[in-house]
């Protein structure tokens, strides 16, 4: 740098940290506190500065452009309300390890304490949701803490890490100096897998006459889809994937067995009841996926590879556990083994099982299923999907085909009704190539709704779905099953707006229809739309329900299987 | 199961936040925590006593590791280690019962550390058991309040080296 003795301001430091650190998007909304930033902003041509409506729009942005590039998402906003604002789509990143930078100003720090304006303790409150989070005191400490910063939410299992910036932080100066290296002693991630450990896995995987590979988040994450893809395709393995691991592996592929848990598929749940060796990559036993614990994959030797020693035996006690970075884990497996089991008579009951009850849905009336069925026909499994939270978002799960890791963003952890809006538009800031679609149900929808004008602001060609069926489906479908039908305030059909019109009065073209006969015309009308986004409304059945279902806490062996009420309609 | 665990920490703002956040937020018991500096400034070493089942302090050791303050955790209950605690306790004072609070004092090793003409405050040092030993024996004579520091340990002889930490 030329003005290597010249001090820079605490905003100019901060640009500087962004430049080194090669942030080309940062989602924000100013504010009192952020004033010197947003002033310094107007001089820097090396990012793109994307203006929110709402702060948590800004954090669900980060969150769906991270998860669609692999790089980090980053976040500016002000103090008090603008840092509170941000609290949901930190700890939605937080249960997703999503690898989030999030700048909060700060009243200057004299002020601290004092219940000044716009004064939140944010580094208080975001303690238990972030990975690691920081108040900057000094400014000669600012370069090395956003170096930091950048280091902790990328590195190791990735997670959120809040920046807090006290306003005379910023305003004061000191001399820039990026460090290389950083060298934090008491964070060292272990991406080696120990070779004993994984020798022995490969020695399982051999002798098993019914594996299954049990595939999470991690995989994509560590960018291990090639190297999973490689071990499952040459030994002839089962995959069945987690929310969070669909993409991982092909879901067209004959192999996978699609999502697993509680709307998993039936065969895939029979098969992690029955496997002999359960390979679980990535993932962490979410009570969602195993239901009651005492009898999941009961009789099955248990490996689990995961690069954070916490997720391993935290809920169901594993046989073999390795600790390293998946990808290279799954390689090394691969190494190992040299011939391809057999297991035609494993495959025989998976595909019996299948059979047996393969997923299906109404076809005389407009299902959600339906309409995901024919977004993965159109896109051929090569969009980046982006889904909102309930009943729709586990119809994608079952419907979708992905083709390709980063590809389906959803909030699988926090369960976060409104993730699909703004993560949409933060994934369409980092993904250029492939269509960007978000799906969202009636209720969420209305959860972010205000982001819908940043999307026309920056003519953004996302396709905004909203799967309408006058109800919080998936609070309905449990009232219905488990709470005497009493629908207590889950019916929105009343009160929801004409969403076509709310489309056309922000000049997004939109279009709506209630009939199966239109769906794929309207879908191909709104993708042949360009020029920004567009805003379709499918009004599907309001009594559709997903199945199959292994109610909260059971086994996966009590799983219901077909619509059990006589007096539905559908 | 009860459990000693010694961890290290930086010496810096919110680390012992930190960690009782992730006690309280886990849901994990804590029934003595203490805190103070060691042989470096900038390290500080927090001697926790919790309690549960093994596959709970697993969970709480790996969680104590994961927190990026954490420079190391020892569970100290698999190995010989020694243990104190202080404790100050004033105890009633008359004329009449002074001689036997003092027995009780000297038995128990303890120091008067002060005195007037209502109480006398005994200073006591020892494993936690014997503390509570001698607080069982002073009831009798009337405690009118105690303070505890919670225990503090360390491992037997070959001590676990801090080596590599200042660097």
């Amino acid at each position: 740098m030329k003005a290597e003795k010249q001090k820079l301001t605490g905003a100019e430091i901060f640009f500087e940290c962004l430049r080194e650190e090669g942030v080309d998007t940062i989602f924000g909304y100013p504010g009192g506190a952020t004033l010197q930033i947003y002033e310094k902003l107007y001089d820097v041509d090396f990012l793109e500065h994307v203006l929110v409506r709402h702060e948590q729009g800004a954090t669900h942005a980060a969150e769906g452009y991270a998860k669609a590039t692999g790089k980090v998402g980053v976040v500016l906003v002000t103090s008090g309300p603008g840092a509170t604002n941000t609290v949901t789509g930190i700890a939605d990143a937080y249960m997703d390890s999503v690898p989030i930078v999030v700048f909060t100003g700060q009243v200057p720090t004299h002020l601290i304490g004092n219940d000044a304006f716009q004064e939140a303790d944010i580094v208080g409150i975001t303690r238990p949701i972030t990975k690691h989070n920081f108040l900057v005191r000094d400014i000669n400490k600012l370069a090395e803490t956003i170096r930091k910063a950048f280091f902790i939410a990328s590195t190791g299992r990735p997670g959120p890490v809040v920046v807090d910036l006290p306003k005379d932080v910023i305003a004061s100066s000191a001399i820039f100096d990026y460090p290389k290296e950083v060298d934090i002693r008491g964070y060292k991630p272990q991406y080696q897998g120990h070779m004993h450990q994984i020798k022995k896995a490969a020695e399982k995987i051999k002798n098993a006459k019914k594996p299954l590979l049990y595939v999470g988040g991690g995989v994509i994450m560590s960018g291990g889809s090639e190297e999973l893809k490689l071990l499952a395709k040459e030994y002839n393995l089962p995959v069945t994937m987690t929310l969070q691991g669909l993409g991982a592996f092909p879901g067209n592929d004959e192999q996978s067995l699609g999502m697993l848990g509680m709307h998993g598929t039936f065969h895939a749940n029979m098969a992690v009841n029955n496997c002999d060796l359960l390979i679980a990559l990535g993932a962490r036993f979410d009570d969602r996926v195993t239901g009651k614990v005492d009898t999941f994959a009961k009789d099955a030797y248990k490996i689990q590879v995961d690069l954070d020693p916490t997720a391993i035996d935290k809920n169901v006690l594993v046989d073999l556990p390795i600790v390293g970075d998946v990808k290279h884990v799954i390689a090394e497996i691969a190494a190992e083994l040299d011939e391809k089991p057999q297991l035609d008579d494993w495959w025989q009951q998976i595909r019996s099982w299948k059979e047996e009850c393969p997923l299906e849905y109404d076809t005389e009336h407009l299902c959600t299923a339906h309409v995901i069925e024919k977004i993965s026909e159109l896109t051929g499994g090569n969009a980046v999907i982006v889904s909102d939270v309930g009943q729709h978002q586990m119809f994608i799960a079952q419907y979708y085909k992905f083709n390709h890791p980063r590809s389906h963003l959803s909030s699988g952890g926090l369960g976060t009704m409104g993730f699909s809006v703004p993560a949409a538009i933060g994934a369409a800031f980092g993904v250029k190539d492939r269509p960007i679609i978000s799906i969202s149900g009636d209720g969420g929808f209305q959860m972010n709704i205000q982001e819908l004008i940043t999307a026309v602001y920056y003519k953004l060609p996302i396709k905004f779905i909203i799967v309408n069926n006058s109800f919080l489906g998936m609070v309905r479908q449990w009232q219905e099953l488990f709470h005497a039908e009493k629908y207590s305030f889950t019916d929105l059909g009343a009160s929801n707006p004409d969403f076509v019109k709310i489309g056309e009065a922000l000049g997004i073209p939109s279009f709506s229809t209630d009939k199966v006969s239109e769906v794929e015309d309207v879908l191909n009308r709104a993708f042949n739309t360009n020029g920004g986004p567009t805003l379709i409304e499918f009004k599907v059945v309001m009594e559709d329900m997903v199945f199959p279902m292994v109610p909260s806490g059971a086994a996966v062996s009590d799983m219901i299987i077909k619509r059990l009420n006589p007096k539905r309609m559908v | 199961m009860k459990h000693t665990i010694s961890l290290l920490v930086e010496n810096r703002f919110g680390a012992f936040d930190r960690v009782a956040t992730m006690f309280s937020g886990k849901g994990f018991n804590i029934q003595s925590i203490s805190i103070g500096e060691t042989e470096f400034e900038e390290i500080s070493r927090m001697t926790i006593v919790t309690s549960g089942d093994d596959k709970i302090i697993e969970q709480v050791v790996k969680q104590l590791n994961r927190l990026i303050d954490t420079i190391k955790v020892i569970d100290l209950t698999e190995h010989q280690t020694i243990e104190r605690e202080l404790a100050l306790v004033k105890v009633n004072f008359q004329k009449s019962n002074y001689s036997e609070v003092k027995d009780v004092c000297d038995i128990f090793r303890g120091n008067v550390v002060d005195i007037n003409n209502k109480t006398v405050t005994l200073e006591i040092t020892g494993p936690p058991a014997k503390i509570d030993a001698a607080i069982n024996v002073l009831l009798p004579l009337g405690i009118i309040e105690v303070a505890r520091s919670g225990m503090v340990a360390l491992k037997r002889g070959d001590q676990v080296k801090v080596k590599a930490i200042n660097n």
